[in-house]
Parts: C-alpha cells; structure tokens; sequence
C-alpha cells in the first residue's frame, strides 16, 4: 500500500494537472517551456547561499567538533538512555540532508538495523527537515537579507522534534530490547 | 544569519587545529564549494521540468482550486496575503510534495512560493511573516511515509522497518503544529518589538 502511494504520488499528479489543462484548453507545451525556462535562473541563483552553508558544514564536520560535542554530552545522554551515536546525526540533521544520510547509514550498519540507536535516528531523520539548508536556499533564491525569526523558528521546531521523537521512541522500542 | 556563519568557520578553524584536523578542514572549503556547485547544477534540468509543470497548472486553474479549498486554514495561516493569491494554492502543493516525500518536486514549488510572497513583501531584503510561517512548515518537515529512511533500513536487512511509521507520524505532526504556533507567535511579539 505505502509502496504503491510512494510509486504513483508523482506520476499521478502530472497526469492530473495535464489531464485538467487539456480539458481547459490550455496550450501545456508553450506553457510549460515559459515555466521552464525559470529553471536555470533560479538554479544559479542559490549558487552563493548553497556555498555559504555547504562550506561552513563541510568545514565543521571535518574539524571533529561534533565528535567533541557529543563526548561532552556522554553523562546526559546515558540519564536519558540517548545513544552517543545519534547526537551527530540530531546536529547534521539541521544542516545537510545528503551527510544526514551518511550518517545515518553508518548508525545502521554499525548497530544493526534493529538496534534501538538505529530505531531513534530513523525517527529523527525521517521527521524532521534541514532547517539551514531550506532557509538559506530559500530566502536566497528571492535575495532576502534579513530572516528575522525564521532561523529562531526553525531551531525551536529541531528542539521540540528531537525531544517529542526521544519520549516516543522510549515508549515505542525500549521495552522490547530491554 | 551573520553570527551563524561566523561560528560556523571560526569554530570549525579552531577546533579543527585543537584537533589536528587543519589540513582537513582546509580540504573542506574546496569540497564543499565543489559540491554546492555539483547540487545548484543537478536542480537546473529537475527545477526546469517542475516549474514549467507548475505554470500549466496555474494557467488551468488547479492551483486557484486548492487554494479556495484549504482558504479557510490558510486564512489564519497567512493572514497578510489575500486568499485568492495563487501562492497559497502552491503552499497546498508545497505542502503535498513534503508529505509525500517528493523531495524533488518540494524544492522548485517551495522555491516558487517564495518569489510569489516577495511580490506581496513590502520591504524586499526582508523575511514577511508569510515567508516565516512557510518556512517553519517546510523546516518541520512533516512527512507522512519516511520513504528514504525506510528504504535504508530494508536495505540493511531490519526485522519490521515500517514500525518506525507511526512513531514518525506522531513526531512529525507534534512538531509541524508546534512550529506553526511557534512562528504565529514570533510574529506578534517581533511586530510588537518594532512598534
């Protein structure tokens, strides 16, 4: 069932706008190449915000601070029964969806895909957005200066995810290994 | 924004040379510039194909259809920006693509959006508060099947991988409600804050 929604959700939506407009008389193809067109200029246009956070994230994560911050963390972490191994994927979340994945691979295979570390990252990851990623991208694209309280915004929503997901997961997966 | 990317690079620097990691954050600048480059080029063919899919559904009127059914939500949602603006019919669609994880389509949608609630910003170099509250629905991130998280513990070979759905589910609509009252109410304190 979720496969077969997964496997027509898009086709099923170009068959719908396409199907609609004909019915409409719209001239799709000359629309479509006037939409399109859009494509290269937006594109371009991140360009300098995606090098701005992508850097600055590549640069972090190959400097071993959130190896450090996660150590720091170690006393915390076993009082609330968090595995040391999904820190980094909670702080690479916010910041890049393809290293997210990485990470979150090397969780899997590292402790089993049935384990409890893999179990809550999975929870995290697939809850959960990069808010850096998303904000910079999309308020660069219309050349916004000033976020205001979107950052803020975005770090409170992270937060409140990270701890509702811990609480379910607890609930849901400990009982069952421990 | 300013001090993000400040900590960012100092923090990295520093740390990196605590760490003895220097050349390899140095590495990373090249890397990570080089990439940037690699994703803005790969959206170019993606972001062209959606967008002209998105103009004829706005030329046939789909997108005002949406719109006009989800008024009542978005009426409060984003109050700044009149109902039969066409941005909201692509905040339904923006919205639809996040929950269904088509994160390929999300992208060019969302990123539509947002020029369509510049033209209603008054001041261009800043966030509007319809900006901010589209923002914190994309940034929670709700999702209804975590496809790629899935696929990645079927992948690894795990026992029952769709357990995860409804935990995801429960995590996902706490946070996505949270963050739309979280940026409601940033939008009144910060007006108060200017008055």
């Amino acid at each position: 069932m979720i496969n077969l929604i997964s496997l027509w959700a898009l086709p099923g939506i170009i068959i719908t706008i396409l199907t609609v407009a004909m019915f409409k008389k719209v001239p799709i193809y000359e629309e479509f190449v006037e939409g399109a067109k859009d494509g290269f200029k937006v594109s371009i246009n991140i360009i300098p915000y995606l090098v701005a956070i992508i850097v600055g994230v590549s640069m972090l994560r190959a400097s071993g601070a959130i190896d450090m911050f996660s150590n720091m963390m170690l006393p915390i972490l076993h009082k609330l029964m968090i595995p040391v191994e999904a820190i980094p994927v909670m702080i690479i979340r916010t910041l890049s969806g393809a290293a997210t994945l990485g990470l979150f691979s090397d969780v899997v295979h590292h402790f089993g895909p049935d384990s409890y570390a893999a179990k809550l990252c999975a929870v995290i990851v697939g809850s959960s957005e990069t808010t850096f990623y998303v904000i910079s991208v999309y308020f660069g694209s219309i050349g916004i200066k000033k976020f205001r309280y979107a950052i803020l915004t975005g770090i409170i929503a992270d937060i409140i995810g990270i701890v509702v997901a811990v609480t379910v997961c607890s609930h849901f997966f400990l009982p069952s290994i421990g | 924004m300013n001090y993000i990317f400040y900590f960012l690079i100092v923090i990295s620097i520093v740390i990196g040379a605590i760490n003895g990691k220097l050349p390899d954050v140095v590495n990373s600048i090249l890397s990570g510039a080089d990439l940037s480059v690699k994703i803005a080029f790969s959206l170019i063919g993606i972001m062209a194909f959606w967008l002209g899919i998105m103009r004829i559904a706005e030329k046939s009127g789909i997108v005002l259809a949406v719109a006009k059914i989800i008024k009542p939500i978005t009426k409060w949602l984003f109050n700044e920006i009149p109902p039969e603006n066409s941005a909201i019919g692509n905040v339904a669609l923006s919205f639809s693509a996040n929950a269904l994880g088509l994160t390929n389509a999300a992208t060019p949608i969302g990123l539509k959006v947002m020029e369509e609630l510049q033209a209603e910003n008054e001041d261009k170099s800043s966030a509007s508060n319809a900006m901010c509250m589209f923002l914190a629905m994309n940034t929670a991130g709700f999702q209804i099947i975590p496809a790629t998280v899935i696929a990645i513990l079927v992948g690894a070979g795990a026992k029952n991988p769709t357990e995860i759905i409804v935990p995801v589910l429960i995590v996902t609509s706490t946070t996505f409600v949270c963050s739309i009252l979280v940026a409601k109410l940033f939008a009144k304190l910060w007006r108060a804050q200017n008055d």
